[in-house]
């Protein structure tokens, strides 16, 4: 290596900026910078010209003005006379609930029929490759279509649940399914601790009951660990983690007066109960069914990817198989499983904006429907509305980072 | 072993005992019942729930189905012939049969010129899908372009053949120059073609006929299915090139261009496509000058390319960063420079191992191309939820539509999959 001469210093020649190593990824990244400067420049310039010439101004201004538009669905209280920023913020809870409820039943969905795709039954395994390939090969709009359209045709309007002798009546007398939506039976709390406005408060004390249950079965089943590690048998913790998670729920529904708000034929509609929007249930369902597909599919793949060894090891070992499963198989799959299976969330979430086709009140259907058409804010509305889509991904993504970290296979 | 204990056994069998027949309930298909279906008494509920699902389907469609009537035009007339019967209306597809396909605004007698450019696509198309083809075949793929959109649109025959002599033309300066360099000829082929489209731009304008053989069909007139495979075929072709840049890009060493790349990339993954095709409605317009009037197709087009080319750029990176390390060393090793490398040794391979992965992406961006409806273009399921069901005839016609709708996108993407596979099986030259 020492026989190698340094090129001559001092004698520059401009021909050295492409053709000598130590330049070229400067000059690159010059005339790259500059073309991407001429390039913005150009849009920008393009931008406000034409802005100019029909005279408007980017100004977030509107987003406090009053919407003048009502939202059937909403969690938080709103109406027409409220703030068009009031109305986005009623949209993002929309697609923050419709998102998260899509995602937990798309879950059950895809490891079910993932499991039952590699059941050692014919017939079963064939149903679910049926259901897979139809479901993954049409196109998600149309499943939110077709369901819509189920509850919207097809489902019996409420006046045919009046008279003596009705054509449809009520399931077990607590939900009704018609055509304006679902009624099912909506908990409220006689006793509750904060009063009329206070509802939200009483359920977030249902939620911190529920988390310390979590938190005391960990600590059960830490002192069984210990336990077992000490002597070799593991205490049975079975009903007392149960004890752990219904007795403290029950006992704080009983004291606040849990009681059911069933919905009842009143006049011309449904009254009381908790009315469950025909576009939401089409949206989380067709989101549902289409994203369990694709989990079932991650689901398969990643419990195949445990080979054999792993499972006979584990029964040479003298473990029975449910434990082999949740030992031996599951810890590993679940590695495999995991990352794919937030990306799917990340769809659901991306794709609950097709909320807009069915009049699903999310974030695309308020701000970037009806705000946007009412104001005329084109830009402003369509750089927000990707704002907030960019932000979750983003959150997504750093949560799945922080898993992948965590289960990396540590290699030493 | 030895004969000591010859003496002491009373009988010793010489020949062996015919092979008997295995019991009935080990062959043939009642063992395949047994183990398949009926293995244990959980199996076999599965079996009878499973059977009583299909049961549940078949029984409500099939006689839907096979009722179903062909020949009315219009729904009360369907409901007349049934005469409380169960059975579809299948009249509306017959009846709708080249609005569903075509979009209702383009020019009924012009309907052989998409039909005839369909046909030209699977020949275009096959010699990119099977290698075993003669290569030869490829100089129609490269055509293809040109005729298509010749056939499409119409107009002067000029601004297609434009089109290609710029490609031509920046063929060869690029094969000229790129002796000397790669980026020269690179460069070199791109002004070429810049001065080509400039100066045919010129001739076209001025020798456009008045009445050309085509005649023009404006792309607001373009739906149906049509305008599904369209957008997916235009947009899968153009970001295949686009993603293998931004691909590379992300894995530059320079700092400058991996960032343009990487937030490049992870925001047009962040976001919905359809806030994408807002940007294209209401939003990119604005980003052009006043004069240019960039049509909604085109701007749709652009926006679902750059969309696709970031989801196949990632698929791509995902290529690139399985190829071993020896791979690139030994690339640097040989003496090629970073364009000689790419071409010659890291692309070929990185690009067969993303195949898989592109047409996933590809069969996924053809699906999304159902969400154009929502920016009010009229592809299939804009047809069907705006002039075909809002029609005085057909209103109230969902499930006919619908399931055809279903059944075009399943055949295409179906098949599409099916072909990855038998392409994965054909790649894999791994013996494992």
């Amino acid at each position: 290596m020492t026989i190698l001469t340094d090129p001559p210093g001092g004698s520059f020649r401009v021909s050295m900026l492409l053709n000598d190593t130590r330049y070229r990824s400067m000059t690159l990244q010059v005339i790259a910078a500059l073309l991407l400067a001429l390039a913005l420049a150009y849009l920008y310039g393009n931008l406000a010209s034409n802005l100019r010439e029909a005279g408007l101004k980017i100004s977030f201004e509107f987003l406090s003005s009053p919407a003048g538009y009502d939202i059937n669905q909403t969690m938080i209280d709103y109406n027409s006379q409220s703030s068009n920023v009031r109305a986005a913020v009623v949209g993002v809870l929309n697609t923050l609930l419709v998102a998260f409820l899509a995602c937990v039943t798309a879950t059950v969905f895809g490891v079910i029929a993932g499991v039952l795709r590699l059941s050692n039954n014919w017939l079963v395994r064939k149903l679910m490759s049926v259901y897979v390939e139809v479901f993954r090969n049409i196109p998600v709009l149309i499943w939110i279509i077709i369901i819509f359209t189920i509850m919207t045709a097809v489902m019996p309007s409420p006046s045919a649940f009046r008279g003596d002798d009705p054509a449809s009546t009520m399931l077990f007398d607590l939900f009704a399914f018609t055509n304006r939506g679902v009624y099912v039976p909506g908990p409220y709390f006689t006793r509750g601790i904060g009063g009329e406005e206070g509802a939200a408060l009483n359920w977030l004390l249902v939620i911190a009951v529920l988390v310390g249950s979590y938190f005391a079965t960990r600590a059960v089943s830490a002192r069984a660990n210990d336990t077992q590690a000490k002597t070799g048998i593991r205490p049975k913790t079975f009903w007392l983690n149960l004890g752990i998670w219904i007795l403290p729920v029950c006992a704080v529904c009983l004291i606040m007066g849990l009681s059911w708000d069933i919905p009842e034929l009143r006049g011309f509609n449904f009254g009381g109960g908790l009315k469950i929007g025909g576009p939401l249930i089409a949206l989380w369902f067709a989101l549902s069914i289409y994203t369990g597909a694709f989990i079932a599919e991650n689901v398969r793949a990643g419990i195949q990817a445990i080979t054999k060894g792993q499972t006979e090891a584990a029964s040479a070992l003298g473990l029975r198989p449910g434990r082999v499963m949740s030992l031996v198989v599951l810890p590993q799959a679940l590695r495999v499983i995991i990352p794919p299976l937030i990306s799917q969330y990340l769809n659901i979430t991306k794709n609950s904006s097709l909320a807009i086709a069915v009049g699903y009140a999310d974030i695309t259907a308020t701000l970037g429907g009806i705000t946007l058409n009412q104001t005329g804010r084109a830009i402003e509305c369509v750089l927000l509305l990707m704002l907030f889509y960019l932000v979750i991904s983003l959150l997504i993504s750093a949560g799945m980072n922080v898993y992948n970290n965590a289960v990396r296979l540590k290699e030493r | 072993m030895s004969d000591t204990h010859a003496q002491s056994v009373a009988y010793v069998r010489e020949t062996a005992i015919p092979a008997s027949p295995a019991p009935a309930n080990e062959t043939g298909p009642i063992k395949w019942l047994r183990d398949n279906l009926f293995a244990t008494w959980a199996n076999a509920l599965l079996t009878v729930a499973a059977l009583y699902v299909i049961y549940l389907v078949l029984s409500s469609t099939l006689p839907w189905i096979l009722g179903g009537i062909w020949t009315t035009s219009s729904l009360s007339e369907c409901r007349d012939v049934l005469a409380g019967r169960v059975g579809a209306c299948f009249s509306v597809l017959t009846e709708r049969w080249s609005q569903l396909l075509f979009g209702f605004k383009y020019p009924p007698d012009l309907y052989w010129r998409p039909t005839l450019a369909l046909i030209l696509l699977f020949v275009a198309a096959a010699p990119v899908l099977f290698f075993d083809l003669p290569r030869k075949l490829l100089i129609i793929t490269a055509l293809y372009p040109f005729i298509t959109y010749w056939l499409i649109w119409g107009g002067s025959v000029l601004v297609p053949i434009m089109a290609l002599l710029g490609f031509v033309g920046a063929y060869v300066a690029y094969s000229r120059l790129v002796t000397q360099s790669f980026a020269i000829g690179f460069f070199g082929g791109i002004a070429a073609a810049l001065v080509i489209w400039y100066l045919g731009g010129m001739i076209t304008a001025a020798l456009a006929p008045a009445n050309p053989i085509l005649t023009a069909v404006p792309s607001r007139d373009l739906g149906g299915f049509m305008l599904n495979l369209m957008l997916g075929v235009t947009c899968v072709s153009l970001s295949i090139p686009l993603g293998i840049a931004l691909a590379l890009g992300r894995q530059s060493s320079m700092p400058l261009i991996k960032a343009i790349c990487v937030i490049f990339i992870e925001f047009i993954r962040g976001v919905p496509l359809i806030t994408l095709l807002f940007v294209a409605s209401v939003m990119l317009a604005y980003f052009f000058p006043p004069e240019a009037n960039v049509d909604l197709f085109l701007r749709v087009v652009i926006m679902i390319t750059m969309f696709s080319a970031a989801y196949i750029a990632e698929v791509i990176r995902g290529g690139l960063a399985a190829l071993s390390k020896g791979q690139y060393e030994a690339a640097d090793s040989l003496g090629l420079d970073y364009a000689q490398s790419m071409r010659l040794i890291i692309l070929p391979q990185a690009l067969k191992i993303s195949i898989p992965g592109i047409v996933n992406i590809a069969v996924g961006l053809f699906k999304d191309t159902t969400l154009v409806s929502v920016i009010s273009m009229f592809d299939l399921v804009g047809m069907i939820r705006g002039p075909i069901l809002a029609s005085t005839e057909w209103n109230g016609v969902y499930w006919e539509l619908l399931g055809f709708a279903a059944l075009l996108f399943f055949i295409v993407c179906y098949g599409i999959s099916q072909y990855s596979q038998w392409l994965e099986r054909r790649l894999a030259t791994d013996h494992r």
